[in-house]
């Protein structure tokens, strides 16, 4: 397969002072001209401009080149850029290499050391793109549906977005209702609109858009397939009441042998109670209720009088043997929406969260002021008592090293918003404990300085400890206040800790089964922090909300429209090209031994009995090539990654 | 005029010269066919009548053994000369064989292991082979023992190799024939097929389709079946990596191959490739019991790079010998 | 490249630079040397890398003609178990790494000189720590040898 007539360009990039300012670019251009093969050697300010591409696509013409060799950045930049260039000028685009002399040299070394790097990279690649062979992309179509996996407001944004737009979208929800984190908030920052009234109709748009199909209380248990075509498996958990039937009347709430409520209502974090029947929350979609079958008398004892089955009478919506179902669907594209947790306050154990019950999490002070919430609106503590002092500690758990060392972003925002709404209701005197005050949006300084008039007390420094003041169960809150280089003790009658965001406790799992990467903190990774930023490595996989990092509600919605946009995007191609370094079989001298049968992780790779040889299905093959280096007799090659090719690249590299 | 062939040994165990005699009744044919000029096993030609043949004179050289000595370096570039074509003949020949094991060690260790530390070596004075020795005056010479063990390519230019330790006679008819004829394939060429034995192996259908070994075993450890693929009762049969051509003559005799054929043409280093094949197939991604798993195989080297260690792109650093 | 004096990894002049010959997955390290690049992480320019979609990709054979070259170090570098690109190729990868690095150690290869890493895309850091570690450690065992061929010539000749 060699190609001794190589007529090779290469093209050796400045990236403004990026590279120049470190890499002796034009002892590389001379270097580069004496390599073999070499015919035109050019540097330039910057390859990935027009006039950059431009020079390498006149060399084609011109000087007749056959291999191109880019110096530049990462491939992972701008290998499409240059392959496109070369495709333009009709040299096939997989007979352009990139030799990455940015990210992995002038960036990262210093001196001699760094051109002395770039001359063996670009000697490698010259060697190596001698042995590359034009290939063809494989085509192929794409899905017309999207999955949308968690349904709160950046799950939802998505959904309807692309479903407004005619594409066909499942969105799955663990919870028994869609709505998420936004749906307990009760004003949202920093224009203190109440969040069920901008969430709610986005919420029941979604039940009633024919292009989704929603499942609540549903989770993604399996995902297979690539870009284009993914087979997901979804788990529906029984509810124990027939989805259709259910019109959300109450009535069997009402029934229920329980008189009063009595278990902990996950919705309002455990502040009120529910029945073993109930609704997760009053503007819940679907408007479903469900039976928690560990509190049911009928699950716990097959023996209740089923006061709710009666009161549902001939809708017939209850069924107490639902059994969960495993739904298979096949889409085009994912888009990851599944959230974040709020940092556990009880991890810091000197602010005596789960210690002093007047310590609440922002939370939980969301569901207090909430006007559906366990009180009704009204602010009071567990005592009933209203705070007269109130005491707001920013970042709990962010910003430490001890816990996690990132800003949440929100948390200084939502605590001048609690800060505003607690003044708002119960007049109290309220004081914020902070580090920095951050309020960098459209808006957040006007609000920061409103509140700060409406006479909210701010006290720079890191609170130090949560203890008893005295017996009526108020509680000293000991701070340095470093504007005044002075410890202060101050006594307060409630606790509110702004908690940090984080990712899910089982995001990496869930990062996992979609095959996408985390940061080192554990949100999940976008492709590129500026210029990919709701793109995953993984293609046709998307990510919008807090999954990817903190934001607030606009960013999350913004983010959730650049997904759904992509996603679009993506389907609208109806067909995509795939790269072409699949694995391929050499069926003349494969002996049959069936070493690589098993180790394709794709079930590519099957024995033909009657040929006694292997067989890579093409579609199938992700070019791993696992089975390349595992083939004894070298019978299995890959494109694009051919033995010779590498071999080369290590001896270009040593030369 | 018949065309002339010679036969040469070189470093090995002479196996490849019983290769030869083994062709049994049709020896007769190669003898009517061919005029042998020199084959020191079986007949009385010295090194002299071989400097005396004219250059090219003689058709082919089959040489067998790999090159230790200085002795059979010399015999080397001496048939070389005086053959049109060589042929490096059997695995020791041709990539080394089992006494390129012996680069594991120095000369020194070797040598001392062998007249000194061996424990059926009477040698109290410790004395060594000695290139020059005087004896009653006069001067004996013995051939000087190299550094390393080489194969026969790696000191003269090598035409056509015939696989195998040793070779079968079928190879060897077929090699004579295309010889005799002129149908010889390009120079350079392994004269044998190019596909891995498992094409010709008489167990390939019991082969499972998927192989996870969880315990490699040796055939001592175990009581092997006779029709079922040894790789898959955990004997590490190198036949997905080996050259065919051999008739599975070891899976036959219920052994398991051993890599003797060398590695087809698109393979440039049987051991790194025959390595990854086998540990590809560990049956488990725990990496305590990867190692675990592994460990049966406890010299990865004697089975890898069993005949071919001096042809290996990495030559083994030489340690002491080991007791 | 200062030329190597001393053979078969005696101690060296200090100013001996160990040149190691890296192959980094496609997803997950050649992602982290990126993004040590953006994050300006200065470490030893010593590692050159050759890019692999998969560990899985790495045959045995590109480590030994590696070293054969005159390469001081081999490194591989993989996605975290569980996080491979390609599901299991980082498994195969450390299959084979075991059983070749008891191999190379036959050979005389330092396990200092062949290592297999997980190194994620978003840990820069660690690649950084990884080279600077691998590199010092390599340029204390000094140069592997000389090129392969040159010293089988050389060991070849007559005593």
């Amino acid at each position: 397969m060699t190609q001794p007539s190589a007529r090779i360009g290469v093209y050796i990039c400045h990236c403004g002072t990026n590279i120049a300012g470190t890499v002796d670019v034009a002892a590389l251009r001379e270097y580069a001209a004496t390599l073999p093969h070499v015919v035109v050697a050019r540097d330039y300010k910057y390859m990935c401009s027009d006039p950059g591409q431009e020079l390498i696509k006149t060399d084609i013409a011109e000087n007749g080149l056959n291999r191109v060799v880019v110096a530049a950045c990462s491939p992972h930049l701008h290998e499409h850029t240059f392959r496109s260039a070369c495709e333009e000028a009709g040299l096939n685009p997989y007979l352009c290499h990139m030799v990455n002399i940015r990210e992995h040299d002038s960036w990262v070394h210093t001196g001699p050391a760094a051109t002395e790097k770039a001359k063996d990279l670009l000697r490698a690649a010259v060697q190596r793109v001698v042995w590359n062979e034009p290939l063809e992309r494989r085509q192929i179509p794409i899905r017309q549906s999207v999955l949308v996996v968690g349904g709160g407001i950046a799950g939802i944004h998505a959904a309807l977005t692309l479903a407004n737009a005619g594409k066909k979208v499942y969105l799955v929800e663990r919870e028994p209702s869609i709505g998420g984190h936004m749906a307990m908030f009760d004003k949202t920052f920093p224009t203190l609109d109440c969040a069920a009234c901008i969430l709610t109709p986005k919420m029941t748009a979604v039940k009633s858009n024919p292009n989704i199909t929603l499942w609540t209380y549903s989770e993604v248990i399996s995902v297979e397939g690539y870009v284009g075509d993914f087979r997901v498996q979804v788990r529906r958990k029984p509810r124990y009441v027939i989805e259709d039937l259910c019109v959300g009347c109450l009535e069997c709430v009402e029934a229920c042998v329980y008189k009063q409520p009595k278990f902990a209502d996950e919705f309002n974090l455990g502040l009120s109670k529910r029945k073993p029947i109930y609704l997760p929350f009053p503007q819940a979609v679907p408007q479903v209720v469900l039976i928690d079958p560990e509190t049911c008398i009928e699950f716990k004892s097959g023996k209740c009088k089923k006061t709710c089955v009666e009161a549902c009478g001939e809708r017939n919506a209850i069924d107490f043997n639902q059994k969960e179902t495993i739904e298979t669907i096949e889409v085009g594209a994912i888009i990851l929406a599944t959230g974040y947790q709020t940092f556990d306050a009880s991890r810091i154990s000197y602010y005596g969260y789960g210690t002093y019950p007047n310590v609440y999490t922002a939370l939980e002070v969301e569901r207090l002021i909430n006007a559906s919430g366990p009180t009704g609106g009204e602010l009071v503590l567990r005592d009933g008592r209203k705070p007269r002092t109130v005491g707001i500690i920013h970042c709990v758990g962010s910003r430490d090293e001890h816990t996690n060392r990132w800003c949440s972003r929100v948390c200084c925002m939502y605590s001048l918003k609690l800060a505003h709404l607690v003044k708002e209701r119960t007049g109290a005197e309220v004081y914020n404990f902070y580090i920095d005050m951050r309020t960098p949006g459209k808006g957040f300084e006007e609000f920061y300085n409103r509140v700060a008039e409406e006479g909210v007390h701010f006290i720079r420094g890191k609170v130090a400890d949560v203890y008893p003041a005295n017996g009526d169960g108020q509680l000293t809150l000991k701070v340095e206040d470093t504007l005044l280089g002075q410890v202060r003790k101050i006594p307060v009658d409630m606790v509110i800790l702004a908690v940090g965001l984080e990712p899910r406790a089982d995001a990496t799992e869930v990062r996992r089964m979609f095959n996408i990467s985390c940061s080192s903190e554990g949100w999940f990774l976008e492709r590129h922090p500026k210029l990919a930023p709701v793109n995953t490595f993984t293609d046709g996989i998307f990510l919008a909300g807090c999954c990817q990092g903190p934001k607030d509600i606009p960013d999350t919605v913004a983010q959730a429209g650049a997904a759904a946009a992509e996603a679009f995007q993506l389907l609208d191609l109806s067909a995509i090209e795939m790269e072409p370094n699949t694995a391929y079989v050499l069926e003349g001298v494969c002996s049959g031994c069936k070493t690589c049968v098993g180790l394709c992780p794709y079930n590519a790779i099957s024995f033909l009995a009657d040929k006694h040889v292997a067989h890579i299905n093409e579609a199938l093959c992700k070019g791993c090539g696992t089975c390349v280096a595992a083939c004894p007799s070298g019978s299995i090659r890959q494109h694009l990654f051919e033995d010779e090719q590498i071999f080369e690249e290590v001896h270009g590299i040593m030369a | 005029m018949k065309p002339k062939v010679a036969f040469y040994w070189c470093a090995s165990c002479g196996g490849c010269e019983e290769a030869v005699v083994d062709l049994a009744e049709k020896v007769l044919d190669v003898v009517a066919a061919v005029d042998i000029v020199f084959w020191p096993v079986a007949l009385d030609f010295k090194r002299k009548d071989v400097e005396a043949m004219p250059d090219g004179s003689i058709a082919a050289a089959f040489i067998n053994g790999a090159i230790r000595t200085s002795e059979q370096e010399e015999m080397a570039h001496l048939l070389r000369r005086k053959a049109q074509v060589v042929i490096a003949f059997g695995a020791c020949a041709q990539t080394g064989g089992i006494p390129g094991l012996a680069n594991l060690y120095d000369r020194e260790s070797v040598l001392a292991a062998v007249y000194r530390e061996s424990p059926s070596t009477a040698n109290a004075e410790g004395v060594l082979p000695q290139p020059h020795y005087p004896v009653n005056g006069e001067a004996l010479e013995l051939p000087v023992f190299h550094e390393r063990v080489r194969a026969l390519n790696q000191v003269i230019p090598v035409d056509y190799s015939i696989p195998g330790c040793p070779p079968t006679p079928k190879l060897l008819a077929d090699a004579v024939a295309a010889l005799l004829t002129g149908r010889l394939p390009e120079r350079g060429a392994v004269l044998a097929p190019d596909k891995a034995l498992c094409e010709e192996c008489p167990r390939r259908d019991s082969k499972p389709e998927k192989l996870a070994i969880q315990q490699f075993k040796r055939p001592h450890e175990t009581l092997i079946e006779t029709d079922k693929c040894l790789l898959a009762q955990g004997l590490l049969c190198l036949g997905p990596a080996t050259r065919a051509g051999c008739e599975a003559r070891c899976i036959q005799g219920n052994m398991p191959c051993t890599g003797c054929f060398g590695a087809t043409s698109r393979v440039r280093d049987f051991g790194a490739k025959a390595l990854s094949a086998i540990a590809s197939l560990t049956g488990s991604n725990d990496e305590a019991e990867i190692v675990q798993i592994l460990e049966n195989i406890p010299d990865p080297v004697g089975s890898f790079y069993r005949y071919s260690l001096p042809v290996a792109p990495l030559p083994a650093k030489r340690a002491p010998a080991a007791e | 490249m200062p030329e190597t004096t001393a053979p078969n990894g005696q101690s060296q002049a200090a100013d001996f630079e160990p040149k190691i010959v890296a192959f980094f997955c496609n997803w997950c390290t050649y992602l982290a040397a990126d993004l040590a690049g953006t994050s300006r992480l200065r470490y030893a320019p010593n590692v050159r890398v050759v890019r692999v979609m998969c560990s899985g990709r790495v045959d045995p054979q590109f480590v030994l003609e590696a070293f054969a070259q005159g390469a001081d170090g081999v490194l591989i570098g993989g996605c975290h178990p569980g996080d491979c690109h390609y599901q299991e190729g980082n498994y195969k990868a450390l299959r084979r790494y075991h059983l070749l690095r008891r191999m190379l150690e036959q050979m005389g290869v330092e396990p200092e000189r062949f290592r297999l890493e997980w190194i994620s895309a978003s840990e820069g850091e660690r690649l950084r720590a990884v080279v600077n570690d691998m590199v010092e450690k390599v340029r204390a065992l000094g140069p592997l040898r000389k090129n392969a061929a040159a010293q089988l010539l050389e060991e070849a000749t007559v005593r």
